[in-house]
Order: structure tokens, then C-alpha cells, then sequence
């Protein structure tokens, strides 16, 4: 494995719903333990070109490579299968289950599943559902929930849920981590909390990770790298401070200066 | 569920056996053959001829609403044709058994030795054969309704299994009469010419030669099974994919859950059992009829699964044995039965709207001992 080649290379991609262009020619180039950030003004396409990379909606156009690997085309569970996952940006964990199974649902795809081991418990279904349990239960820690791994996912207090859903996006053990929006309605503090916990399960797991977010001051913290969409076009693509400076972002956020 | 010496140590949530346990994965199963053996010998005794009928029926009824509630329950695909899979079962039951009797002994029922009254005959065995070839064969059918519920949801799918009900109702009215000897009207095997179509009855339903093997024993037997499975499904990897895909599809699919592959297997898996029920209510003494396959009977199933609790398998048990006995117990009433058994279930729904249990079982609503959280976070994972 060469180290220089991106670990996350999206060359291109773009899709229309009828005669809206919701996202043309993006390009991503995100190197291995990389943070990127993915940011735009609201309808700039940010949720959409996460649809398109895993696998939602499929590009129309360009390529998406993970790891030396296509994944473009695939179905979801293929592309989650190949080490990419996700958290949504309206919450989606599975409302009824417990803390713990929300986890071990995503633990699932780390191994097999027959029909005959599942129904007479043999040895090696019983090891893996403890092997699964025990992970499960690892990540949990991670943000503290273990605590409550028996209550139903749907009573946990938002911000605990925004963290389940990143614990959960993490047993599938994946190679890249796609969070959306994971500070929104957050309040400072607990921004400030996140910002520290994606850098720390970022370096605890190895984790690649591109972040969409609204807010500036998380994104510009923590990212080393900043794609920037406006109306599906990508206007901007570097670090945080030429970010920061670049006209045509501060157009896209504030509207054109005045007098001109 | 057994105590386990180490449970103080283990804090699973619910109990899985110990490494090298694994001869106890079968304690469940021994179980359930004392519960039927008790069935059998106990529970005619105790009750007398008349309860033990519907005690048969109810047995029967527990199958059909474990097995529907891995479909409507776990998955939360709502499927309403579910008799279509249970009298395929039954059909495909009563043939074998009937048509291999006289094949094999000449004569349908002539090899009784009914368990209860004798030793394990021949015939009863066959009834066994017969509804393991029933569920094969509604498994079958469970796969090819399976397929449109990867493109159909909610509504629109429970219009194709309503639809796949009525279908599998039909067919067996159209099916041929059940060919007899010219001389003395018995049964006999069909002639090349009369397998199309299968001679299963038509209208008038599969209404000879059918013997009623299927005991108590059997009954409670193949329903422990079915518990079983249904539970064990639910406590692994397998069952927590099919509940991910009734919480919320994309996120089980970008959790990588193959909701097409697990959605094919459910409707299987439940087709599978609803075909063992259907294979021992056509033993059960009753005639099947095409209108088996109706919706009347996949409504009743329906009202024990939600009135249990959608995905409990205990609520779903609870309700099949209440439902089916409460028709009975009501008959003192006669006229009114069916108007205060409606009611009931109307008071039910606005009291409980979540079922009986809701999606947890009955155990979980007494309390545990039990170390509920670990003691201490694994290792390197502290904030």
C-alpha cells in the first residue's frame, strides 16, 4: 500500500435530479488519519454528495475510490461493507432498540452469519456474539454511554444520541468516517467536547474522517483540509486559513460586498 | 433462562450460555419436549376432551403467531397473507400424508398408533414427514413473496400478501376433486391424467382420509420449536439486522445491513413455520378448505401479533392462547360472543396501543438481578 495515494479519492462525482444540478464535478483527496471538512451554505449539496458517496444515490459522473478500491456503483451495505460509514444529519439511530444493540447492529457486518450456527448456538456463533458484545461495549465507553447501554436509544438526551450515532457509525469498523452535521443544535460547551472527541477517537482508532458542518469555528478548529460547495459547484478546496481569506467563500456565506 | 455460576461476573443483558456450553444450547429444546409430554398426558386429564381441542388449536395458533411476528414483528414488514403460507402448508401436509399412506400402506390411516394411545405409529411419523414437505413448500412461496417486498413498503406490500392469500385461495378451489375407486369409493392414488389439476379437494376442500395425527404432543412440540428459534433469532446478530431494518431501512443499510437478503429471509423463515402449522391443523381433525388461505384467518393472526405486542414473542404466545380460548370461554354469551370479543380488542387498543408487552418480552417486566452496567470501562476507553 503506497502511503502517498489518498485513502479517500473521489474524482468528479456529480448527479441531477431532473434539471437540478445538485452537486457537479466534486473532487475529494483525503489522505489516510486525514480530517476534511465539507462545507457550504444550506442546499449547497453537502448531504447529497454524502448520499452519492455512500452509495444513496449513485454519481452520474466521475469515480469514487476507498483504499485502491472502486466503490462507486455499489449498493450501501456494500460500501459500508468496504469500510465507509456514515452518521446522518437528522438523527437516524434505530429508535427502539437498546444503546447497546443500536451498536452491535452495526457490529454485525465484521463476520458470518448462518442460519444453522445462529439457531443451535454453536461454538463459534457464541463466541462471535461475545466477541461483538464485548466491542460493543468498548465503544460505548468511548463517550461514556455504557452506562446506559439497556435504555432504549430514543430516550438518551440529543447530544448523547449524536454520540451513539458515531459510536454506532464506528462498529463497522470503518476506514473512513463521514460525520453530518455532528454539532448540530449543540451548545458551545458541548461543541467544544466534540471537537475533542473526534480528535480523539480520530487518533485512538485511526480513523479518516470528512466532516460536514455549519459551524465555522468547529470546522476551522479541527480541519486540516476544506472543500467548500455553493449551489453544487465546488468554489473553494484547501486549509482553514486560506479558507478563512478566500473571497468567493465569504461571498457565498455573506452575499457579494457592498458597492460593487 | 438458567443462573449461571459466574452470572455476578458476566453482566450480559441477556444470558448467553458460557464458552464451552454449548450441549446446553439444547437444554431449551428438552424443555420443550417435557412441556409437550406434560401436554399430552397432563392436560387432558386435568381438563377433559373439549379443552384439550382447543387447547390443540391454540397450540397451533402460538406457530402461526411466533412465526408471523418475525415477519410483522421483527422485520415490520407488514404482511396480511399469511394463511396463504398456512393452508400450502396444510395442503401440501395432508397430500403427502394421505397419498403416502395409501402408497406405501394401501390405504390411508390404517397406520394410526396414536401417540397417547399406543406407541409412535408409522402414520404419525409421516404426519411429521408431511409437515416438514408442508413448510418446505410454503417456504418456497415465502421466498417468491419476499421478492416485491424488497420494492414494495407499508401499504403497498400488505396489498400483494393480501393479494398472494387470495391468489393461494383460488388455486386450491380450482384444484381437482380427490380421485376414488369406482366400485367401493375409497381413496386411491391419482392416475398420471388427474395430477393436473392436483387432486386436492377444489371447493369442497381436502375433506377425506385426512387422520388426525397431530397431538397435543406434536402441537406443543413444533410451537416450543418455533419459540425457539423465534427467540433465538432475536438474540443474535441475524434478529438484530431484521429489527434494524423495521427501525429505520437506510440507517441498516448504511450500517451495512443486506436489507434485501434479511427481508427474503424473514418472509422464508415465517413462511417455513406458518407450513409446520398449516401441516398439523390439516392432522388436527378439521377439514381444510380453500378458504383457509382467506384473509378471515391472516386477520386473526394479525390481531394476535399487534394485541401481543409487535416482535415480543412472548406477547405474541399470551395472545394466541387468550384468543383462542376467549371465543370459547365467551360461548355461555352465544349471540353477544363475537360483539364483546370485538370490544375487548377495541378496549385493548386504546389502552395498550403498543400490545401487550410491547417489544420486549414478559420476563423483562420483573426485575433482574443483575449487575446492569459494567464495573468498570474497558481499559484505554476512559474519557
Amino acid at each position: 500500500m503506497t502511503n502517498d495515494a489518498p485513502l479517500l479519492d473521489v474524482a468528479g462525482i456529480g448527479i441531477t435530479f431532473g434539471g437540478l444540478k445538485a452537486v457537479q464535478d466534486l473532487s475529494l483527496r483525503i489522505p489516510r488519519g486525514g480530517l476534511h471538512g465539507l462545507i457550504g451554505p444550506n442546499g449547497a449539496g453537502k448531504t447529497t454528495a454524502f448520499n452519492l458517496l455512500t452509495g444513496v444515490y449513485q454519481t452520474q459522473t466521475g469515480r469514487i475510490t476507498l483504499d485502491g478500491r472502486r466503490v462507486d456503483g455499489l449498493k450501501p451495505h456494500e460500501i459500508a461493507q468496504a469500510g465507509l460509514s456514515r452518521t446522518f444529519q437528522n438523527i437516524r439511530l434505530f429508535p427502539n432498540l437498546s444503546v447497546i444493540d443500536n451498536v452491535r447492529v452495526a457490529c454485525h457486518l465484521r463476520g458470518s452469519h448462518s442460519l444453522a450456527g445462529t439457531l443451535l448456538r454453536s461454538p463459534a456463533h457464541l463466541e462471535q456474539e461475545r466477541r461483538v458484545l464485548a466491542r460493543s461495549r468498548e465503544l460505548l465507553a468511548v463517550f461514556g454511554l455504557h452506562t446506559r447501554e439497556h435504555e432504549q436509544a430514543k430516550n438518551l438526551p440529543y447530544g448523547d444520541q449524536r454520540r451513539l450515532e458515531i459510536l454506532r457509525a464506528m462498529g463497522t469498523e470503518p476506514k473512513v468516517l463521514l460525520l453530518d452535521e455532528p454539532a448540530a443544535g449543540m451548545n458551545p460547551q458541548e461543541k467544544k467536547d466534540l471537537a475533542a472527541a473526534i480528535n480523539r477517537i480520530r487518533t485512538e482508532f485511526g480513523l479518516t474522517i470528512l466532516l460536514i458542518e455549519h459551524d465555522m469555528g468547529l470546522v476551522m478548529d479541527i480541519c486540516e483540509h476544506i472543500t467548500v460547495l455553493d449551489y453544487g459547484v465546488t468554489i473553494a478546496a484547501a486549509p482553514p486559513a486560506e479558507i478563512q481569506r478566500n473571497p468567493k467563500v465569504i461571498e457565498a456565506y455573506l452575499g457579494e460586498p457592498a458597492g460593487t | 433462562m438458567t443462573t449461571r455460576p459466574n452470572a455476578s461476573t458476566s453482566p450480559v443483558p441477556s444470558p448467553l450460555p458460557g464458552a464451552g456450553a454449548w450441549p446446553r444450547a439444547w437444554l431449551p429444546v428438552g424443555i420443550a419436549l417435557l412441556v409437550a409430554l406434560l401436554m399430552q398426558f397432563g392436560f387432558p386429564a386435568l381438563t377433559g376432551e373439549f379443552v384439550s381441542k382447543v387447547g390443540l388449536q391454540a397450540g397451533i395458533a402460538v406457530i402461526l403467531a411466533v412465526s408471523l411476528n418475525i415477519v410483522n414483528g421483527y422485520t415490520g414488514q407488514f404482511s396480511i397473507g399469511h394463511a396463504g403460507f398456512f393452508a400450502i402448508g396444510a395442503y401440501a401436509a395432508a397430500a403427502t400424508s394421505v397419498y403416502g399412506s395409501i402408497a406405501i400402506w394401501g390405504a390411508p390411516g390404517r397406520q394410526a398408533g396414536l401417540l397417547g394411545t399406543g406407541v409412535l405409529g408409522w402414520g404419525e411419523l409421516l404426519m411429521v414427514g408431511g409437515c416438514v414437505i408442508g413448510a418446505i413448500v410454503a417456504a418456497l412461496a415465502g421466498y417468491l413473496v419476499g421478492l416485491p417486498s424488497l420494492r414494495l413498503r407499508g401499504d403497498y406490500l400488505a396489498i400483494v400478501t393480501l393479494g398472494f392469500g387470495e391468489i393461494v385461495r383460488v388455486l386450491l378451489q380450482q384444484s381437482g376433486r380427490l380421485p376414488r375407486t369406482e366400485e367401493d369409493e375409497l381413496l386411491r392414488l391419482p392416475t398420471a391424467g388427474e395430477l393436473f389439476p392436483p387432486p386436492l379437494g377444489g371447493a369442497q376442500g381436502f375433506d377425506d382420509g385426512v387422520v388426525p395425527y397431530a397431538s397435543l404432543f406434536w402441537v406443543y412440540l413444533l410451537a416450543g420449536i418455533t419459540c425457539i428459534v423465534a427467540f433465538r433469532l432475536k438474540q443474535s446478530s441475524m434478529g438484530r439486522a431484521f429489527l434494524s431494518i423495521r427501525e429505520d431501512e437506510i440507517a441498516a443499510r448504511a450500517m451495512g445491513v443486506d436489507i434485501a437478503r434479511y427481508k427474503v429471509r424473514a418472509f422464508v423463515i415465517a413462511a417455513f413455520f406458518a407450513g409446520i402449522a398449516g401441516g398439523l391443523y390439516a392432522h388436527s381433525g378439521s377439514v381444510i378448505q380453500p378458504k383457509d388461505a382467506g384473509f378471515a384467518r391472516s386477520f386473526d393472526v394479525i390481531i394476535m401479533v399487534v394485541l401481543g405486542g409487535m416482535g415480543s414473542i412472548s406477547g405474541a404466545v399470551v395472545a394466541a392462547l387468550v384468543l383462542s380460548a376467549l371465543p370459547e370461554l365467551l360461548r355461555d354469551f352465544d349471540a353477544f360472543r363475537l360483539i364483546i370479543y370485538a370490544l375487548l380488542l377495541i378496549i385493548m387498543m386504546i389502552v395498550r396501543p403498543q400490545g401487550l408487552f410491547g417489544v420486549r418480552e414478559i420476563w423483562d417486566f420483573f426485575p433482574r438481578r443483575r449487575a446492569a452496567t459494567p464495573a468498570t470501562p474497558p481499559a484505554g476507553a476512559t474519557p
